[in-house]
């Protein structure tokens, strides 16, 4: 079988090594995990002698949420249901010294009827925060698990690379798993300084073979390989400087380490055709800026990374073609506030999204514009409405979506609408198999 | 024996020199007097000078909104701010309700002239967003206040002209108007009434793009800080045209405490409870 000697050539490869991938917390080990968590938190939280005196402040917040995925269309793959839904819960433990030294703990926890893969916990956070100065600056530690956000864009995060992003939790990409690291900050007048160090490395969600928005193949979290010898444990550095020269933002950034997005490779098993992530080491400049001009921002993200892949598959290799490549997105955001003399604010965005690759780009924003409105009311429900498409400029695919927030009058409680629909997805397009996947979300989230 | 004796008009003026020296609303007579542009600017700026020197403070507030109904909705939150000196005061507003933006947090820094500089810190992303300084004619948290009402009132971002002297309950007020030079106002022009004593903000008049008398805010129960600074604990703003108001509860003042510009940055931003 082509497929069993390929694979057996993957794990042969020298530069490849087989690993666990700093996965998620699956179900079955979900209830002993927490209980364990909640008691240390817990212990900590009364006034008692705790040693370090963090009694000055404490301070625990959430939300708890129900949502419902519903897919109109008969699915493209068997298995595939046609709807998702359950529960979810996010809650924050953060308690704070008088040094201002603070531990946040974030745990994550997911109950999916429709997909199994989309039942789990998560720490999304779970770090000691210290700070002080240093000369005419500061310096600030962030030790544990923790996201960090970089970048300026609305359609996608382009230069933003520290944490991994949970596919499985929602396909527009946008939510990240917590990422173990030690995140030193030097900040001044003249700008900021960041250095990360991250390790276990986190392996990439995807939807199981009931979930919809999937490869016709499943991702086998069990075939995960990487090319350091560390595997998940190799130590990923990344350094950014940002500043603020008048109405100029601007940040730079490099990363040498694990890529985040994996290279899917087909293998041959005896249950039939799976995806194996691979993780390549790779290195990666950034740029991120913004210019405010009054109502008008202006906006560039631009990658330059080498030691990654296209999509171009080598059959007797049994691999995706290296590529070096650059990608940007050159983007606007223009505001009109008190439209008509209302209070409503509407927002226009446009974004150009590019990627050097071409149609061998392994996402589906190789040429794209991102046009957007989004309407806010300015009312005490803080509703909210937005309106978006996303078109490719070499074919025909496009994606409409819509999205409607609202907070209702208990003020606790926040509605959550959203759909996409998928239009004329080219045969040739990356994200042909999600072209059945058009859906409608529904959310309704309380916090606490 | 030697006579001295004093030229009469010597006598005037040292009578008159002393009278100005002594006159009790000395400086009062001297501030009103000149164009009505003149007067304007003068008053302006000594009511901003007097707020000045407090150095920093922190104070929590909680807004009340009111609908033409009369249903009424709660926001709370906090803020820290300092002074800079030779330049405007850098304000950090955290939320704390509704429950969904707790949390959320605006980072301001004014400036004597030209745009104001605004971040806003959202912590389900961890993102720090640069929001288009333009944002201040936008309402602040759906309140009848909006951006450009929240912060200390700049004199170099308007140009002031004296209009009367008027009653303003049992006080005694200067009424001023000022017309913003930013495009990105929400207003022709405020007519401000300024209590003569102290020169303390008592009522403003709002008048929209198309001079329409858009809102009214009316300051109360001022109290003094430090022996120096007028702080009011109520402010009610009502809007004419919507018959909608809010009102803003000022509380837990707390004047010079360990703050420095460092608690103002982007990197702050991203800590802030």
């Amino acid at each position: 079988m082509l497929f069993e000697k390929t694979q057996r050539q993957i794990l042969k490869n020298p530069f490849t090594a087989p690993g666990e991938g700093g996965k998620r917390i699956p179900a079955s080990r979900l209830p002993a995990v927490f209980a364990v968590v909640l008691g240390v938190l817990v212990s900590m939280l009364p006034t008692t002698a705790y040693p370090a005196g963090f009694t000055d402040e404490v301070d625990i917040s959430g939300r708890l949420s129900t949502e419902a995925w519903l897919y109109p269309q008969s699915a493209a793959y068997p298995d595939q249901h046609s709807y998702a839904g359950g529960l979810a819960l996010e809650t924050t433990f953060y308690v704070e010294n008088d040094e201002g030294t603070s531990i946040t703990v974030t745990p994550f926890l997911r109950y999916d009827a429709g997909d199994p893969e989309r039942t789990y916990g998560d720490f999304r956070e779970a770090y000691l925060l210290m700070y002080g100065d240093i000369g005419d600056g500061e310096w600030e530690l962030r030790l544990g698990i923790d996201r960090v956000f970089w970048g300026v864009v609305e359609l996608r995060s382009l230069v933003d690379i520290i944490n991994q992003t949970d596919v499985a939790e929602h396909p527009n990409e946008k939510t990240k798993m917590g990422q173990p690291m030690a995140h030193l900050t030097w900040s001044g007048e003249w700008g900021a300084l960041e250095f990360f160090a991250t390790t276990w490395h986190r392996a990439r969600t995807y939807p199981g073979p009931r979930g919809r928005q999937r490869y016709e193949f499943i991702v086998d979290q069990d075939m995960i390989s990487y090319e350091s010898g560390a595997k998940e444990w190799n130590i990923d550095l990344a350094s950014r400087y940002s500043g603020l020269f008048g109405p100029l933002e601007i940040g730079l950034s490099v990363f040498n380490g694990t890529n985040r997005e994996p290279t899917l490779l087909p293998i041959f098993l005896d249950s039939g055709l799976v995806l194996a992530p691979h993780y390549e080491r790779i290195r990666q400049f950034g740029v991120d800026a913004q210019l405010n001009r009054g109502s008008l921002l202006l906006k560039l993200e631009a990658i330059y990374r080498a030691g990654a892949r296209n999509s171009r598959y080598i059959q007797h290799l049994n691999t995706l073609e290296e590529e070096d490549y650059a990608a940007f997105i050159l983007g606007s955001e223009y505001t009109l506030y008190s439209i008509l003399g209302s209070n409503s604010d509407l927002v226009l965005f446009a974004e150009w999204t590019y990627d050097g690759r071409g149609r061998w780009a392994t996402n589906a924003f190789e040429n794209d514009l991102f046009i957007a409105a989004r309407l806010g009311l300015n009312d005490t429900h803080g509703t909210e409405f937005v309106v978006s498409v996303l078109g490719s400029l070499n074919k025909s695919s496009r994606v409409l979506a819509g999205e409607f927030k609202r907070r209702l009058s208990s003020d606790n409680w926040l509605l959550h609408i959203e759909t996409s629909a998928f239009l004329d997805i080219d045969e040739d397009d990356f994200i042909y198999y999600v072209r059945r996947d058009s859906y409608v979300k529904i959310n309704l989230g309380y916090s606490f | 024996m030697i006579r001295f004796s004093i030229p009469r008009t010597m006598l005037a003026l040292l009578g008159s020199f002393l009278a100005i020296c002594f006159w009790p609303t000395e400086s009062y007579s001297d501030l009103l007097s000149g164009t009505a542009e003149e007067v304007g600017l003068k008053v302006a700026t000594e009511s901003r000078e007097n707020q000045k020197g407090f150095g920093n403070f922190t104070a929590s507030l909680t807004m009340t909104l009111r609908n033409k109904q009369g249903k009424e909705t709660q926001r709370s939150l906090r803020l820290k701010v300092i002074e800079i000196p030779e330049d405007g005061d850098r304000t950090l507003f955290v939320f704390d309700h509704p429950k969904d933006v707790k949390g959320t947090a605006f980072l301001v820094h004014a400036h004597k002239e030209g745009p104001d500089q605004q971040w806003l810190y959202l912590p389900a992303l961890k993102r720090v967003k640069g929001i288009s300084a333009s944002k201040q004619s936008g309402s602040f948290m759906g309140s009848e206040f909006s951006y450009e009402d929240m912060g200390a009132v700049e004199v170099g971002k308007f140009t002031h002209r004296f209009l009367r002297e008027e009653p303003c309950g049992d006080l005694k007020c200067l009424v001023l108007e000022r017309i913003p030079k930013s495009q990105d106002s929400g207003y022709s022009r405020q007519v401000v009434w300024l209590d003569r004593e102290e020169l303390r903000t008592i009522q403003v008049h709002y008048f929209d793009r198309r001079n329409e008398h858009l809102k009214t805010m009316v300051v109360e129960g001022y109290a003094k800080y430090l022996d120096r600074f007028w702080r009011s604990s109520t402010i009610t703003m009502t809007n004419l045209l919507t018959g909608k108001s809010t009102v803003l509860l000022w509380s837990d003042y707390k004047f010079g405490i360990d703050l420095d510009t460092k608690d103002f940055t982007r990197t702050a931003l991203k800590r802030v409870r």
